[in-house]
């Protein structure tokens, strides 16, 4: 092939899907010279599979980037059909915001954002060879199919499914990217003659049917929240929901079907051997699994406000397209549904994130990142979050400052990439609220406290969104100082309230704190005797009560924190063999070599390192100390 | 790491003659003040450095032995930090109990080797040793190590594992429940928390309750042999032994120092002593051991109480059956091959426990292993069915409980299941702690295994 040179660029970017645009977006804004690569320019910002953002777990993520001054969270809510906020009564800590979205909007939002912004360069090309060259300011080089090659100080990898991409429809199989694209075919090739270790995994979506070919009649119908919710803390006016979605179920004809063709599934077939996400069952793997269960559920959601598509949430298959369509046609509603696309599963190329560090730079490869489904996750939100930090440290090591590492107690993103970098995936990896052991501290109305100060040291956060961030903070901290030296006195309307509450009655003088402290007691059900409770906004008063109500339970988590704070404290070398330490039992060398824990904490979090081994790298490392301070 | 407060038994756990508990860290004054109660009524925190005192070690008010306490302030202690060594006089239970004491009053049992790590960490080693530590500790765990995994195969770990399931099993409902809000999973209901936090409760307090008994078949219970001299205690002790032990003559009076040895019976150690007979005396040296004899009947655990059949109760049968009100006793009637003179019927009425033997042919034994049985509790107690065996697992268990009793108050006061949830890991956490194993990926795993969930 004949190649010409092409130019040089503080940072490039392979993949303009979620975690490649707030990866690029990041350094751009932070003033480096950034190239974003798609392979089709009608993909970028692409949302292959469900038209949702956020949901459980990952709605915090979204709330998250948003704090740091990432840009999915504004693009959501420009885009939204429908907001819902998940598990309302469940309790704080679970609480997660979901929008269904305009498909198509979001992905033309997020290309001119792209394509307005400065630093930034987006480019639709193949990304065809990556290579390290002798040049010390520009040690990687990447080369399109075109033949173009850019020199560069930092290269970050977000190649998503397109990676070695394949796609299977029963006994079909062809290569391919998501949505009828191309796949990146021969990146692999040169990532792995590059040493890096990469794996298959696997993934799949449902069929999108036509909305006019769906009786709606005997559904149930979802609506979303009102008013909805934003998910960034910068969106003034949400505006309103403009659609439904629909719930479904499978039945036994459904489940028959399946039974019947399950030999002609390419995962039963022994045709596929990517490993799937247990989390994202195809609906053959959820009746093979589950055989007892009469029924399974689906949920009938809009792709957009200028498309009939519509997506089948719960029925992802890899079956055969005929059999496809034999098995929604018995689902109640989807009898005479038309298939617009069929569900296919897609086989791709991801690495193996146990070989990256915390700031998702690749241990062994200076200045190359990778994030998103590269390094073994699944789904939007969680390519964004990695891509934001990804980008940001690609921007910083730029600029020569100190990098932006989030442990796993300051958020879902560090717990995220901590999980992934320190426990790898066996799987593709989907945040869960279950993931995180201080969920009652990450929460998602708390993400701009946690994170807002982050961004602002990294440069991220506008001084419109620094303000505005002061104001609410100094809001929330006045109304927690009245609302502990507020006493109300027991009044017959008091009592009412707190008796229609089923909780007791006061007989004489009680703070108001106290009666929020009761679980059954609100804010909200305070208002009438409360007189002089300010205006404030629900983010700002319902911080109050949270950090009032759980005050006993939010101490312990803070405890907890600080403990691992202190072992975060002890940090181990980069660059060391730890068969050097005899005392280490041989499993625990070898964990340690290959993760290479930033500190006793991470190294504490690794399976197959015992308290004992905790033990002698602490005795190792005062040694190591000492040793230092004497020469 | 070095944060936290610890304490172990230090000296070698046997029939050693005292047991030393050792307390470090930067709480270890204040806890020690709150087992020690000392004669002078000056609180360790009042005195200097290498200064000892006299007193008692208590746990819930109750005085568990004697004790000298000796302070070492920081720097000036084996670790560096601020040290209390309690000596104590008993034997491994009394010196187990006291470590309880200390434990429940906040500090944590020690890892193998934790002391000298912290010795080497504070300076109080140079560098040439710190080699050295780390081989004990390596050397330790792998011990630890080898012993967790016979315990992992026994039948502890079927139990703890049947306990670890159900709260697993709940507490992935319970993130299923939240992490998949829109799929049909069964609802978590208050009631159906608080029966598997009620069923886990109940299997840690059998748990707990087990380990006291699994540690009187294991190390065995102080047992004192009383009775006033010549009714038969040598002979008994000497059934009990299979072997000749103490001296045995037709004198009375000859037993005057207290013999230790431990026997089987049925499938309880006791740990026996046979005591100087008691009985009104001038002679200087068996007073001595007369004295000694009511010391010990109210410090042991259980008092076999020995009585002659042929004979009237004597004022000193009665004084001994007037101090066995408050201890675990059995009252033994020996000599039932002669004739029999004494008052049983005043016996049993102060003495629950009397059965009938005659030492010299054996006859009776049987009676005995089941009257020993009863009242040490281990009766119905299988020791293959699984118990916790140290101090540590207890302290996990311990631990659990608590944890499961805050999620109950959690749930009673009607605080939303995020935080019980919290509560309920933290109680599998602790559980975990005995087979090594991490909360999240445990629970992570039953929501995909138990339930159906996915887009």
């Amino acid at each position: 092939m004949t190649t010409y040179q092409a130019g040089k660029f503080d940072v490039a970017v392979i993949g303009a899907g979620h975690a490649g645009i707030e990866a690029a977006l990041a350094c751009a804004r932070l003033g480096c010279k950034t190239a974003i690569f798609t392979i089709n320019m009608d993909a970028v910002g692409n949302c292959p599979c469900n038209p949702s953002i956020g949901g459980t777990a990952k709605g915090h993520l979204v709330r998250e980037i948003d704090a740091l001054g990432g840009e999915m969270g504004k693009t959501a809510d420009e885009c939204f059909l429908q907001m819902r906020m998940l598990n309302r009564g469940k309790g704080p800590a679970v609480h997660s915001l979901r929008a269904q979205i305009d498909r198509l909007k979001y992905a033309s939002v997020m290309k001119h954002k792209l394509e307005l912004q400065e630093n930034l360069e987006l480019r639709q090309a193949e990304i065809v060879d990556v290579k390290r060259t002798e040049n010390s300011e520009y040690p990687w080089q990447i080369t399109t199919q075109m033949g173009a090659e850019f020199l560069l100080k930092k290269l970050i990898i977000a190649t998503g499914t397109y990676l070695g991409g394949r796609i299977y429809v029963g006994e079909v199989s062809y290569e391919g990217g998501p949505d009828g694209t191309f796949a990146a075919t021969r990146l692999g090739t040169s990532l792995r003659d590059l040493g890096l270790p990469l794996r298959r995994f696997k993934t799949g979506t449902p069929a999108r049917v036509l909305r006019s070919s769906i009786d709606f009649s005997e559904l149930q119908e979802q609506a979303g929240d009102e008013p909805p919710e934003a998910f960034s803390f910068m969106t003034e006016d949400m505006g309103e929901n403009s659609v439904v979605c629909h719930i479904s179920w499978t039945n036994e004809n459904t489940k028959n079907i399946i039974l019947e063709n399950i030999h002609r599934s390419p995962l039963y077939g022994g045709m596929i051997e990517g490993i799937g996400p247990r989390y994202c069952p195809s609906l053959e793997d959820k009746i093979m699994r589950f055989p007892d269960k009469e029924r399974h559920q689906l949920f009938i959601e809009p792709c957009g406000l200028n498309t009939e598509e519509m997506y089948l949430q719960g029925m992802s298959s890899s079956l055969p397209e005929e059999v496809q369509l034999k098995f929604y046609h018995t689902i109640k509603g989807l009898e005479n549904a038309v298939v617009m696309r069929p569900a296919y599963a897609i086989e791709y190329d991801c690495v193996d994130p146990l070989t990256m560090s915390a700031t998702l730079e690749f241990k062994d490869f200076p200045g190359l990142y990778g994030a998103g489904q590269f390094n073994g996750s699944s789904g939007y939100e969680e390519a964004a979050a990695q891509g934001l930090v990804a980008g940001v440290n690609a921007a910083l090591s730029v600029l020569g400052k100190e990098p932006m590492i989030l442990e796993r107690s300051s958020s879902y993103i560090g717990t995220l990439i901590d999980d992934l970098i320190t426990k790898g995936a066996n799987e593709p990896y989907r945040m869960m609220t279950s993931r995180s052991e201080y969920r009652l501290i990450l929460r998602q109305d708390n993400a701009d406290k946690r994170l807002t100060p982050i961004g602002r040291e990294i440069g991220l956060v506008t001084d419109e969104r620094w303000e505005s961030f002061l104001r609410k903070q100094q809001q929330i901290e006045e109304e927690l100082q009245r609302i502990n030296s507020t006493t109300l006195s027991p009044s017959d309307e008091l009592n009412a309230i707190l008796v229609s509450r089923e909780t007791s009655a006061v007989v004489s003088g009680v703070s108001l704190a106290d009666l929020l402290r009761r679980p059954q007691i609100s804010y909200k059900d305070l208002e009438s005797v409360d007189v002089n409770r300010p205006d404030l906004a629900r983010s700002v008063f319902e911080q109050a009560e949270i950090e009032i109500k759980y005050a006993g339970y939010i101490k312990k988590q803070l405890d907890r924190v600080e403990q691992v704070q202190r072992m975060q404290e002890k940090e181990l070398p980069a660059d060391f063999d730890y068969k050097e330490i005899s005392g280490l039992r041989l499993e625990a060398q070898e964990k340690l070599n290959k993760i290479k824990p930033r500190n006793i904490a991470q190294a504490s979090r690794i399976s197959g390192v015992s308290p004992a081994d905790i033990s002698v790298l602490v005795i190792w490392l005062s040694g190591r100390k000492r040793k230092g301070g004497e020469q | 790491m070095k944060d936290n407060t610890i304490a172990a038994i230090s000296t070698a756990q046997g029939q050693g003659g005292i047991g030393i508990i050792r307390i470090s860290g930067e709480k270890a004054i204040e806890i020690a003040d709150r087992v020690f109660v000392p004669l002078n009524k000056k609180p360790l925190s009042s005195l200097f450095g290498y200064q000892a005192s006299y007193g008692k070690a208590v746990r819930e008010g109750e005085v568990l032995d004697e004790v000298v306490a000796i302070l070492y302030r920081n720097p000036k202690s084996y670790t560096g930090e601020d040290v209390v060594e309690l000596c104590c006089h008993g034997g491994l239970y009394v010196t187990r109990s006291v470590l309880r004491a200390v434990l429940e009053n906040g500090a944590t049992l020690a890892e193998p080797g934790e002391f000298t790590k912290r010795a080497f960490l504070n300076g109080k080693m140079d560098l040439s040793e710190a080699q050295a530590v780390m081989d004990i500790i390596s050397a330790k765990s792998k011990q630890a190590a080898r012993a967790a995994v016979s315990v992992r195969t026994g039948a502890l770990t079927k139990k703890t594992d049947a306990i670890k399931d159900n709260l697993v099993s709940l507490a992935g409902h319970l993130c299923a429940w939240a992490d998949y809000p829109e799929e049909d999973i069964p609802e978590v209901t208050s009631k159906a928390i608080e029966d598997t936090l009620n069923k886990a409760k109940a299997d840690f307090s059998e748990l707990i309750k087990d380990y006291e008994r699994g540690q009187v078949i294991l190390h065995g219970i102080d047992t004192v042999i009383a009775g006033r001299p010549n009714v038969g205690k040598s002979t008994l002790m000497n059934l009990l032994s299979g072997f000749e032990k103490s001296i045995v003559t037709e004198i009375p009076g000859t037993t005057r120092d207290v013999v230790e040895e431990t026997v089987i019976v049925g499938n309880v150690t006791l740990n026996l002593c046979d005591t100087a007979g008691i009985r009104e005396t001038d002679n200087i040296v068996e007073k001595i051991g007369v004295d000694r004899t009511f010391e010990r009947l109210s410090s042991c655990s259980l008092v076999l109480s020995v009585f002659d059949s042929s004979e009237e109760l004597s004022q000193e049968d009665i004084t001994l059956i007037e101090n066995l009100s408050d201890v675990p006793a059995i009252a033994i009637v020996n000599k039932t091959d002669l004739k029999r003179k004494i008052d049983i019927d005043y016996i049993k009425k102060r003495i629950p426990c009397v059965i009938e033997i005659s030492a010299k042919s054996g006859d009776g034994k049987e009676a005995l292993e089941e009257a020993v049985a009863n009242v040490t509790g281990t009766k119905d107690f299988d020791p293959c069915s699984g118990i916790l065996t140290t101090e540590r697992q207890r302290a996990a268990a311990q631990k659990a409980l608590s944890a499961l009793e805050e999620a109950q108050n959690t749930l009673f006061e009607g605080f939303s299941f995020d935080a019980v949830t919290v509560c309920v890991e933290d109680a599998i956490d602790k559980l975990l702690e005995l087979t090594g194993e991490n909360v999240s990926d445990a629970v992570v795993d039953d929501v995909f295994h138990s339930f159906c969930v996915g887009k």
